[in-house]
């Protein structure tokens, strides 16, 4: 499953203009993947200019989903 | 009644709303307004002109198409360009006219402000999440304003929303980019270097930039964007970032960083579709971003001109089947040009590094003397070592 690690994404759109499947959700900042959607293609994942974008095979429950601020 | 409309649109029905207040959408918008359409702007950032994502070189010739140059929005003015080769060595050609490295955030606003003084409302902090749609054609835009959902209508959708375009998927355009085609990009803009305030510089390689280059435009004589394009294809397993982290390593260790950019560029040929169900795409959105450079802003205020002065057209006649002019006058326009960079693209890419080093170590040989685009290039791809000098060329024109 494709997964975005938190607080590292800049935003910038790259990801969601090779998304053939529409299914990326992106604010000013706040961005999102639209399960329902993804197929797990990875292009997003090729795309992203900043290594934020992970592939799990594994699937993503046990990921973080916020960044840990000590 | 103000204060609880400010930042927020007057009115809940326009001729046309833009999304997307960048070069395309705000010129888009100006144009529109013009022609005697009303006119909503929204911007789904805070600001109109921030976050730059942009290497922000720009050709004299274009500009001044649109706004006349100003100091506030110039950081440096160029007068030459340089190709460095894989090897290092490198070729200055000859260059017609000159060129400006802008200051973004300060020159959107004031493309802004040309759409706002012919009457087009701006919002910001609008994010559209959706089309008002009846049979399938496009009645407005659901959006959120700050924190409140709210639908506007409008007869005529302008999509300049960028690289992240969805709002022609709405309309059912397919606007998804090729991997092959799109760049993934990073950029810094460093300080506290010396670099030559008039020159632009594009490295090759595939080492430094596969499918892609890295450039060094100056702002000023001690600072620089410094970024690179990795095509998406070329690049599975490298990010950009990686790229523009090892050249800056080597070339620029110890200066500060004032800015660290991520971006998307599609160097695709324009979508098939600009103009459907009363939604016009514009600028990156439309993929009407030159393939062969990279350069976007001046081709895609081109691309919103054109739409708006057509969609302020359709609605004076109440037919909104006009809004296909749209499609025709852009390709008349720029649209075949692109076709032909596209196959210049294409050909360029698959040049290796030894060949581009044969290349530049003729093209230093070489007399300068004026040469066009067009025909040269496809005809002389080969055979002819002048072509790296068309290359060059191109990124300038």
């Amino acid at each position: 499953m494709i997964h975005i690690v938190p607080g590292k994404c800049d935003f910038c759109g790259c990801c969601v203009g090779v998304c053939p499947e529409d299914a990326i959700e992106l604010m000013e900042s706040e961005i999102r993947i639209i399960d329902e959607r993804c197929t797990n293609c990875r292009k997003c994942v090729w795309a992203c200019p900043w290594e934020v974008i992970e592939f799990h095979r594994e699937g993503i429950a046990n990921l973080p989903k916020e960044v840990a601020i000590p | 009644m103000l204060p609880t409309r400010l930042g927020y649109p007057m009115n809940n029905s326009y001729d046309v709303i833009v999304v997307g207040a960048g070069p395309a959408g705000s010129t888009a918008a100006r144009y529109a307004a013009a022609g005697g359409a009303s006119v909503l702007m929204l911007e789904k950032d805070r600001d109109v002109g921030y976050p730059v994502r942009c290497g922000e070189a720009v050709s004299h010739e274009g500009v001044i198409q649109f706004i006349e140059p100003d100091p506030k929005w110039i950081a440096s003015t160029v007068r030459r360009f340089r190709i460095i080769a894989p090897d290092g060595s490198s070729v200055i050609p000859r260059l017609d006219g000159i060129g400006y490295v802008l200051e973004r955030r300060i020159f959107d606003y004031e493309v802004a402000k040309l759409a706002a003084r012919e009457g087009a409302e701006v919002v910001t902090k609008a994010y559209v999440y959706d089309l008002i749609k009846n049979n399938g054609a496009a009645e407005g835009v659901k959006v959120i304003i700050k924190d409140q959902k709210v639908e506007i209508r409008a007869k005529v959708v302008i999509g300049a929303d960028g690289v992240e375009s969805r709002v022609g998927k709405w309309a059912g355009i397919d606007t998804t980019c090729h991997i092959g085609d799109m760049e993934s990009c990073a950029q810094v803009t460093l300080t506290g270097i010396n670099v030559e305030d008039d020159i632009l510089d594009f490295y090759l390689g595939d080492e430094v930039a596969p499918g892609g280059y890295l450039w060094i435009f100056p702002k000023g004589k001690d600072s620089a964007n410094i970024g690179l394009g990795v095509s998406v294809e070329k690049a599975k397993q490298k990010a950009a970032i990686k790229f523009l982290e090892e050249f800056i390593e080597k070339r620029f260790p110890t200066a500060a960083t004032l800015t660290r950019i991520a971006g998307g560029v599609p160097c695709a040929k324009t979508c098939d579709e600009i103009v459907k169900n009363n939604v016009m795409l514009v600028g990156d959105a439309a993929h009407q971003v030159n393939p062969m450079t990279g350069g976007g802003i001046i081709t895609g205020m081109i691309g919103g001109m054109i739409a708006g002065q057509v969609a302020a057209e359709a609605v004076q006649k109440n037919d909104l089947r006009y809004l296909f002019q749209y499609e025709k006058r852009w390709h008349k326009r720029l649209g075949w040009r692109h076709e032909v960079f596209y196959n210049i693209k294409e050909a360029t890419e698959k040049l290796d590094d030894q060949t581009l080093n044969m290349l530049c170590k003729e093209a230093i040989k070489l007399p300068e003397e004026k040469r066009t685009i067009g025909g040269i290039f496809r005809t002389a791809l080969w055979n002819q070592p002048s072509m790296l000098l068309d290359v060059a060329r191109v990124f300038i024109s």
